[in-house]
């Protein structure tokens, strides 16, 4: 049985998730979180000792393809949906440092 | 409510008894009539279709075959990508973007011959069973205006069963399809994982996604699979070949058939008249030669917390590419990073937060073998039990939903609430199988019921073969109770 998942717990998956949250928003996630974790218990109380995990519903397999030239998508297209765009790449703020 | 089916459709069109475009304005003006009330689409695209049909008119005129589909409306998703058409998933984040490319789905259907009317509303990236969960508000229940059309693919079905398209595209994460098939006394189909391409499905959980049809009739629902099915090189999880032959099978009859009642789907949780329509359909596979037995497949009942860790994980990682640098909306903001908090904070309805919140949780570290490392192996579980069932069984029965439609507004207050409704549906996706939902008759209160028939991965045929006979069965009771 997990620990009940606190305030402090959603503020830093948050943070990784790049959400912000009003301090209300905060106390109702964190309920609702805790309710949905909590009615997983039931599988945290089985057992699985020698149970494989499955990732996906196929057998992972390497796909080829023929090594034929085809048509990729047009940049100026992709870049158009884009909300800012310049030189034919993809234009953000600073990623380093202090704001200018 | 009796609308054309799409087979009768196409049959005219190619016949040329009718025109695609007479039957493109018949469906339009149904739009006209009641898309306000019913908020099927996000966006109707009526020049875009107009053109098509004319195309298709075109063809025909000139001696050419069309296409198993010829002139038969249909409404999308509106989290398939379309080229040049909006495409939002019904959210804020995806505000402006028009993809460059067509999904495959949407490619087959046009080169079968089909007219795109829009874009159906969804529940927010897919995430719901309500259609609630809409940046542009929820879609209504044709057969109820009062009542939820179920979701995600609200819209789709929704749009078929008011007679706006004969057939519509969902998808099925975990009942999306089936779920709002049943609410809105409609069929619906989730494939065997990896039979319908995800090529331009924007991903929500990708080991749990697929694609599939609505319709009026089984045997619209199966001709749409083989159009849209079959080997994608651009899906690497696409199974190689066609799409079973499920349209040379639908006469065949349940003779010899052995259906299983899966015991767990029918108690606790189950409405009572739901559950009586499950055991009238049980009876009628049973009169048409089926042996029907109930059966026990333990892993089910664990199947709701293993899905509430699995799709939620699948979903933080897919979603964290809505970032404000690519497609979409963007906040602007002194650095990056505060640029995509800006972006994503403001562009995300509650319960995506809610999800990528919790699957950022689950995976992280400390966590991730006691949540998202058990809910692996319960998938094993399921799969196991599954096979067990499946030894002794073609075809397993269910309800697809607990009750028939609810109320707008009735369950958006307690995310567990909600997603109870998707206990049924819920374990053919973790297993990768497929399932299917078949309108049989309606609950106490008027309202349509869905009996869901699943099917081992690849069991296709023996599933339509049972859902052609439930069909049949609940024409000939002539909507009895």
């Amino acid at each position: 049985m997990a620990e009940r998942i606190t305030t402090e717990d959603v503020t830093k998956v948050a943070n990784l998730a790049r959400l912000a949250l009003t301090p209300d928003e905060l106390e109702t996630f964190t309920g609702q979180l805790a309710e949905i974790l909590e009615h997983a218990d039931d599988i945290a109380a089985l057992d699985l000792a020698g149970v494989e995990p499955m990732a996906r519903p196929l057998p992972l397999v390497n796909v080829f393809r023929a090594d034929e030239p085809g048509t990729p998508l047009d940049r100026d297209e992709v870049l158009a949906c884009a909300p800012v765009s310049e030189d034919g790449q993809f234009r953000v703020p600073p990623v380093l440092g202090e704001a200018p | 409510m009796s609308f054309a089916d799409a087979l009768s459709i196409a049959a005219s069109v190619r016949a040329g008894d009718r025109t695609a475009t007479e039957v493109l304005e018949e469906h339009l003006g149904r739009i006209a009539e009641r898309e306000t009330e019913i908020h099927a689409f996000n966006l109707v695209t009526e020049q875009d279709a107009r053109a098509t049909a004319a195309a298709v008119d075109a063809a025909v005129a000139a001696g050419n075959d069309p296409g198993p589909l010829a002139g038969v409306p249909v409404a999308i998703k509106d989290n398939l990508c379309t080229r040049g058409v909006p495409t939002t998933c019904s959210s804020k984040i995806l505000e402006g973007w028009r993809p460059p490319y067509d999904a495959t789905v949407v490619q087959r259907l046009a080169a079968a011959g089909a007219v795109a009317v829009g874009k159906t509303n969804l529940d927010e990236f897919a995430m719901g069973s309500s259609t609630e969960n809409s940046a542009f508000g929820p879609t209504r229940n044709p057969h109820d205006t009062s009542r939820v059309p179920g979701g995600s693919s609200g819209g789709s079905a929704a749009a078929v069963a008011a007679g706006f398209a004969p057939i519509s595209l969902g998808s099925d994460t975990g009942g999306s399809i089936r779920q709002p098939a049943a609410l809105c006394g409609v069929v619906g189909v989730k494939p065997t994982y990896g039979l319908v391409s995800r090529l331009g499905l924007v991903a929500f959980g990708s080991s749990l996604d697929q694609v599939g049809p609505f319709a009026h009739t089984v045997a619209d629902a199966a001709l749409v699979c083989e159009v849209v099915g079959g080997h994608d090189a651009g899906d690497s999880t696409s199974i190689p070949g066609d799409f079973p032959a499920v349209t040379e099978h639908l006469s065949d009859g349940v003779s010899g058939l052995r259906v299983g009642i899966v015991t767990e789907m029918m108690g606790e949780g189950i409405a009572p008249d739901v559950a009586a329509r499950v055991r009238a359909a049980a009876a009628a596979l049973a009169a048409a030669g089926a042996t029907v037995e109930e059966v026990s497949v333990p892993a089910v009942t664990f199947g709701l917390s293993a899905y509430y860790l699995v799709a939620p994980a699948e979903a933080s990682s897919n979603l964290s590419r809505y970032d404000g640098v690519r497609f979409g909306n963007r906040i602007e903001a002194a650095t990056t990073g505060e640029m995509m908090t800006a972006t994503r904070t403001a562009g995300f309805g509650d319960e995506v937060k809610r999800r990528i919140m919790l699957g950022t949780f689950v995976l992280s570290a400390g966590y991730f073998d006691a949540f998202y490392g058990t809910a692996q192996k319960v998938r094993t579980l399921m799969r196991q039990d599954f096979d067990a069932a499946y030894e002794q069984f073609d075809v397993l029965i269910s309800p697809t939903s607990p009750t028939t439609a609810f109320a707008i507004g009735d369950k958006t207050a307690d995310p567990m609430t909600m997603y109870l409704n998707d206990i049924c549906t819920i374990p053919t996706n973790l297993a990768g199988h497929a399932a299917m939902s078949v309108p049989f008759g309606t609950g106490d209160d008027g309202l349509p019921v869905g009996v869901q028939v699943l099917a081992p991965a690849l069991g296709e045929i023996p599933m339509f073969r049972a859902a052609a006979v439930l069909e049949a069965a609940a024409l000939a009771e002539g909507g009895a109770k």
